[in-house]
């Protein structure tokens, strides 16, 4: 157990950083990013001045161990536009986009288990065919379009919710459903599959033979095993719902971290863009840690071997 | 025998709809046999000549597509075809027992030895707490489990294919069955194994009276575990008789062949050559179903389907050759 999560770090210390290098060489193949913020009238000296300032005039293998150097001992540089450290800015940003992300979570397992068991169980059914109708909306309507749907309907006809900001509840729920409607269909497409394999194997026949209730055999036997894989996409969803929600942050002028990585990515500014993509991987990296450990809990298979 | 039968079969067919009903697997096609307690009855055939659709039929716990189409299964008395799934649970798992055939698969990964061998006498017979403990560690005694008390806090995949196996036995015996269905119980484990489990499952036999129906591929084991053996071919039996006369004067075609290439007590090898393949169960051949393959095919066989015979030495064999025999004589 332990041998395995030490393998586990390294391989996430390595995938840090392919990671920040790919991201540092992405940004600066979008362009100058001190072309784009001066006006037509700034004298060449003066841009050059902010470059060196910014530390642009260096080469790339420079600027990028300058980074790591300080990426390393925690800080990920200072926003271009914002004249602030990035992770003074991200970390204003990450309650509002937790709150989002969380949210969108509930909605997403709330909708996306319990359709998916009701659809294994019911296999070929006419509950199976509308769970199948559901997943397929989920994955076929983008995101977006669904958000200003809910705009129209509820903000512009109803009036029951605000078009957009942040505050009370009532601002949340329209971003958590656009949000959580993709993810709510792949959770159940991945619940429905792992449960028909569950329900399809020996021991789920076995329980049967025992005579035991259709619920026990499906709530306890089949449902327990079948949560593992459940597990990991619900962990790393979430955290691309915190770190990416770029589109439904921008419709709903939510002030998350996908929000801050548009305009970063808009503005080309450098620090802002690497650091919201090396915090993102580091919760990656610690949410599967997570559920590594959940899984032992779960999986005696795991728990007791060394 | 004045003995009451345990289990009484009656032409029972059941088959397969798949394509949304375009196609029908005759899995099982008019078989009928009776089982007495203490008694073993073999159940042997070729891959996919339907088996295991016998046995899930008794407790009637088939795949979505397969369906009981007629006869009967009476078991103590009553009929099980008519039952409702809620009658049945009462019934599976406490006076019908099915061992199934990979002990590797058949354990949930996820729980106790305990729970799982607990699990029928905390939902048929509502034991709880200390008495429930107790008749766990009674059961893997039973099945010769070294220090239950211990073993029984393990999870399976802490366990041996061989220990595993004797917990399914355990599961088997913990509703304190009157009859026992084995399906293939010993395919997947080692050949000295396989003799400790089969022994160990005639001695609970003899202990409990229990009747059994043992499936297998082997007819050296049916040899030694059996007293009646079933011929199973393309969804029929097409000859069952006494373990003896079985083997000394086999009276079907089919049987013959499967004698002929009988694998040596404990082998692992697939079974049978016999020439020719099983038939497509959705389109059997007209007449006898194996005449294709038959050594001893007269014209007749390829038109009318076969009766059963019975030639007195208390076998039952449905090939017309025994129509000649019987005449003749
Ligand atoms: N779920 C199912 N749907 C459709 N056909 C099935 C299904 N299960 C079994 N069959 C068919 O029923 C027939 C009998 O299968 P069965 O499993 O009873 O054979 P078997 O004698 O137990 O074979 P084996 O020795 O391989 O276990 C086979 O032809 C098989 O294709
Ligand atoms: S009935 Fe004919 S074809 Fe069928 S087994 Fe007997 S001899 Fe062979
Ligand atoms: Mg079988």
């Amino acid at each position: 157990m332990s041998q395995f999560i030490i393998r586990r770090i390294l391989y996430s210390v390595v995938t840090l950083f392919i990671l920040s290098a790919t991201i540092f060489l992405i940004v600066r193949l979008t362009g100058d990013p001190v072309a784009l913020m001066a006006e037509a009238s700034a004298r060449p000296e003066d841009l050059e001045r902010i470059r060196h300032q910014w530390g642009l005039d260096r080469s790339w293998p420079v600027q990028y161990a300058t980074f790591m150097q300080n990426a390393l001992t925690g800080e990920l540089g200072k926003s271009f536009n914002y004249r602030l450290p990035v992770s003074e800015l991200y970390f204003q940003r990450l309650p509002n986009s937790l709150t989002l992300g969380l949210a969108a979570t509930l909605i997403s397992l709330l909708i996306g288990i319990p359709a998916g068991i009701i659809s294994a169980v019911k296999v070929n059914t006419a509950w199976d065919n509308v769970a199948k109708g559901v997943a397929l909306l989920g994955l076929s309507i983008p995101g977006f379009w669904l958000g200003l749907v809910l705009i129209l309907v509820f903000s512009v006809w109803l009036r029951w919710l605000p078009t957009s900001g942040s505050g009370d509840w009532r601002h949340v729920v329209m971003p958590a459903l656009a949000l959580g409607w993709y993810f709510a269909a792949s959770m159940l497409r991945l619940t429905r599959s792992s449960m028909l394999e569950v329900l399809g194997s020996e021991y789920i026949k076995l329980a049967r033979l025992k005579g035991l209730p259709d619920f026990v055999v499906i709530a306890m036997h089949a449902f327990k095993n079948a949560l593992i894989p459940v597990f990991t996409l619900a962990g790393v969803n979430m955290v691309v719902m915190v770190n990416a929600a770029v589109i439904i942050e921008v419709i709903f002028a939510w002030p998350g971290i996908g929000r801050l990585l548009y305009e970063g990515i808009f503005q080309r500014d450098f620090p802002l863009v690497q650091g919201v993509v090396i915090m993102a991987g580091f919760m990656i990296i610690g949410i599967n840690l997570f559920v590594d450990v959940l899984y032992a809990f779960i999986d005696p298979r795991i728990r007791l071997s060394r | 025998m004045a003995r009451d039968a345990v289990l009484r079969v009656a032409d029972l067919q059941t088959h397969f709809f798949t394509f949304g009903g375009a196609r029908v697997v005759r899995a099982v096609d008019g078989v009928s046999f009776t089982l007495h307690a203490g008694e073993t009855l073999g159940l042997v055939g070729e891959s996919g000549s339907g088996k295991t659709t016998t046995c899930l039929s008794i407790v009637g716990l088939l795949p979505r597509a397969g369906r009981i189409v007629g006869g009967s299964v009476l078991f103590e008395g009553a009929d099980l075809t008519r039952k409702s799934q809620r009658e049945l649970r009462r019934i599976r798992g406490r006076r019908i027992a099915v061992i199934l055939q990979d002990p590797m698969a058949s354990l949930n990964p996820l729980f106790t030895i305990f729970r799982q061998v607990a699990e029928p006498a905390f939902f048929h017979q509502h034991l709880r707490g200390r008495s429930l403990r107790e008749r766990v560690q009674s059961l893997l005694r039973a099945v010769r489990i070294p220090s239950p008390e211990w073993r029984m806090r393990e999870y399976p995949h802490q366990m041996s294919g061989g220990m595993r196996q004797r917990i399914v036995g355990a599961i088997a015996l913990a509703g304190g069955p009157r009859l026992v269905i084995a399906d293939e119980p010993t395919t997947n484990l080692d050949v000295t194994i396989q003799a400790q489990y089969l022994d160990l499952l005639k001695d609970i036999q003899r202990e409990t009276g229990v009747a059994l129906i043992f499936v297998t591929h082997n007819l050296g084991i049916v040899a030694k575990m059996c007293d009646r053996v079933a011929v199973m071919y393309a969804g029929k039996l097409v000859e069952q008789a006494p373990v003896r006369e079985l083997f000394d004067a086999p009276k079907h075609p089919y049987t013959r062949a499967l004698l002929g290439s009988m694998p040596k007590l404990g082998s692992k090898e697939p079974l049978y050559s016999i020439r020719g393949h099983p038939p497509n169960l959705a389109s059997l051949p007209s007449g006898c179903s194996f005449h294709p393959r038959c050594p001893d095919v007269m014209p007749r066989c390829m038109t009318e389907e076969p009766r059963d015979f019975r030639p007195g030495d208390g076998s039952v064999a449905r090939c017309w050759l025994l129509d000649d025999v019987l005449t003749r004589s």
